[in-house]
């Protein structure tokens, strides 16, 4: 049985042979002609070497931190800050400069891209989960399981989200569990109703009736011959989604009703640099840039993927906050 | 077409349903005593039950609910509790800034985007192509609060210092005491969102008119002898539209329930910032009667967005 049938059939005849001259024709996977062609896109590698060294200093940050001999939220009163309380600017003992309470800048930027990323991929990734059941059971069992899940599906893709998260967080209170499940809550829609219709466009095929009549279990059918054909628009939606999580997240941080201070984030950092920006152009600058070369990075590699796995795929994406 | 009508009303209205048993709910999820934080601290018990009675707070949870469905279905929201003013009124003031705000920015992402995309899908791989899209997705990238920053920061404290007062930083004009100066204070609003929001345009538009401009109806028209200019506009856009017009309906219909972002960053006396407001004072009626608002505004856009397919695309059949 090949997996992903689709897009075998679609790309297999957009790939140029290499190395036709006597060699043995080598029979490859779907899989391994997407993997092949984002290798050989630059602006692929480029952005993943990027994604890559951003993680890398999320992960030490703490290592990093120690290196410096102090934490993102230490304040250094008489070094950080001029006799009159303004920031000082990037140098030698702060390479961004300090913020408003003396604190490295540096080190909070590097803090902040695990709030980002943590925030990015959980989200997400909740999303996926949640998107891929629902829509593999939507578009499985047609009839009523399908009329409510697609109605609840509906449902969410038509609320306001930024002002229900408002609501939301009124009730609850802003924090970095909130703000993941307010993200999660309003992503997973958009998720399951691609999931549903590649798992309509394809359950009427002849493996599925086949495996129907070896007597597998509606789950067996699910998980194990149809999970695999719907991966492809999923990880292309997946890479999509992250960067659209990292932007929401900061997003609420800087409203307030995000991730909450003295955690922290590029969101609530550029919130707190404002008033600032006339005298301290780094506390505004790099929080601003680490966000824009993060969410340009990943929406880079995003547009790679989606071309590497399927190059004929339409572009459906929603943006977070205006 | 008129089943559908009905069809998608009925629809629309469950799910207005839906969202108000969820607003009505959070009365009773939320934390505080309304009648003990309007009474204050140090008021009797008495007090605090007269004051519930008055509210109607002390009647079985069911009636309240109909009540309360019964009102918001009369356009009465309540009585907000920082401003002892009615939500309708707060929400009739703070409306016409954000309508303001977005069907002036959504004209100028719609033009902007469209036509952008419709170059840059003319002339695929071009220099134009390139420059476009990449100018596009780094729009896209930028989280809006950020080009508002930029933007204030350049075009207003920069030009500002050096004598050139052309931006304000901050503020609203309505548009009936001066039109002038309601669009000069509106300038920087207006590009914010229109050009993160044309980014999503010119990428929707440039890949649905690739799609579209191999279709083999395009060929027939070509082979007609029609003029290119024509093809791309009459054929070929016309049916590239139908991804653009729901990302439109569903963009204006979300942002006219609260431009949240872009009227914090300018300053704009709108829905959003009435909402952030009303979050910041624990203002439960007000947010609620916002979300149910903003709730209105995209199921009805979802509404117009269906009617308006039917007319752009002929393949399209409402039943």
């Amino acid at each position: 049985m090949t997996s992903l049938p689709a897009l075998a059939a679609g790309t297999a005849a957009a790939e140029p042979l290499p190395e036709s001259g006597g060699a043995a024709v080598e029979g490859r996977s779907p899989w391994q002609l997407a993997w092949a062609r984002l290798r050989r896109d630059k602006v692929a590698v480029a952005s993943f070497a990027v994604i890559c060294l951003i993680v890398l200093l999320a992960v030490f940050a703490p290592v990093i931190a120690g290196i410096l001999g102090h934490g993102p939220n230490t304040q250094f009163r008489t070094t950080g800050l001029s006799p009159q309380g303004i920031p000082v600017g990037p140098g030698s003992r702060f390479f961004f400069g300090t913020d408003d309470l003396g604190r490295d800048v540096f080190l909070r930027v590097i803090y902040g891209a695990r709030i980002s990323l943590l925030v990015g991929v959980v989200a997400s990734g909740l999303a996926v989960g949640v998107g891929l059941l629902v829509g593999l059971a939507a578009g499985y069992f047609a009839g009523p399981v399908d009329s409510v899940l697609s109605r609840s599906m509906d449902v969410v893709l038509s609320l306001p989200y930024l002002v229900f998260a408002i609501a939301l967080v009124s009730l609850l209170g802003p924090s970095l569990l909130i703000t993941i499940g307010v993200i999660a809550f309003f992503s997973w829609a958009s998720v399951g109703r691609i999931v549903r219709g590649q798992v309509i466009s394809i359950k009427g095929k002849e493996f599925i009736e086949a495996a129907r009549s070896v007597g597998s279990s509606h789950a067996r059918i699910m998980f194990v011959d149809l999970l695999p054909n719907v991966l492809a628009p999923t990880i292309i939606y997946a890479t999509m989604l992250i960067p659209l999580s990292i932007v929401f997240e900061s997003t609420l941080s800087f409203l307030g009703i995000g991730v909450l201070p003295p955690t922290a984030t590029w969101g609530n950092m550029l919130s707190e640099a404002i008033p600032y920006y006339r005298v301290a152009w780094w506390f505004v600058a790099f929080p601003g840039l680490a966000l824009l070369v993060t969410t340009m990075a990943f929406n880079l590699l995003g547009d790679s993927v989606r071309d590497a796995l399927d190059p004929r795929a339409g572009h459906f994406r929603t943006r977070a906050g205006k | 077409m008129l089943r559908f009508l009905v069809r998608r009303t009925a629809f629309g209205v469950v799910v207005m349903w839906l969202v108000a048993s969820i607003v009505f709910a959070m009365y009773f999820i939320a934390p505080h005593n309304v009648a003990r934080t309007l009474a204050g601290r140090q008021a009797s018990a008495a007090t605090v039950a007269a004051i519930n009675h008055t509210l109607g707070l002390d009647r079985p949870i069911i009636v309240q609910y109909g009540s309360f469905l019964w009102r918001a279905l009369h356009g009465n929201l309540g009585y907000s509790y920082a401003n002892a003013e009615p939500v309708t009124t707060l929400i009739g003031q703070d409306l016409p800034v954000t309508a303001s705000l977005v069907v002036g920015g959504a004209l100028i992402w719609l033009v902007l985007g469209v036509s952008t995309g419709v170059l840059a899908a003319t002339r695929p791989r071009s220099v134009t192509d390139r420059a476009t899209t990449g100018l596009a997705l780094l729009f896209y990238s930028m989280p809006t609060f950020l080009l508002g920053e930029i933007l204030l920061f350049v075009l207003f404290f920069r030009l500002h210092l050096i004598g050139v007062d052309w931006f304000p930083g901050a503020g609203y004009v309505p548009f009936t005491q001066d039109p002038l100066q309601w669009a000069r204070y509106l300038i920087l609003p207006w590009l914010t969102i229109a050009l993160v929001t044309a980014a999503t345009y010119i990428r929707l538009t440039r890949g649905s008119m690739l799609d579209v401009m191999g279709e083999d109806y395009i060929r027939t028209a070509r082979s007609k002898g029609i003029g290119e200019g024509r093809v791309i506009y009459r054929h070929g856009l016309r049916a590239a539209l139908t991804p653009v017009v729901t990302q439109f309906g569903i963009d204006v219909g979300t942002l006219l329930g609260g431009a949240i972002v872009t009227e914090n960053v300018f300053g704009l006396p709108g829905l959003g910032e009435l909402a952030i407001n009303s979050l910041t004072k624990q203002d439960l009626p007000t947010i609620i009667g916002l979300v149910l608002l903003a709730s209105a505004f995209v199921v009805i856009a979802n509404i117009i967005v269906d009617i308006v397919y039917s007319l752009l695309d002929a393949r399209v059949r409402l039943s």
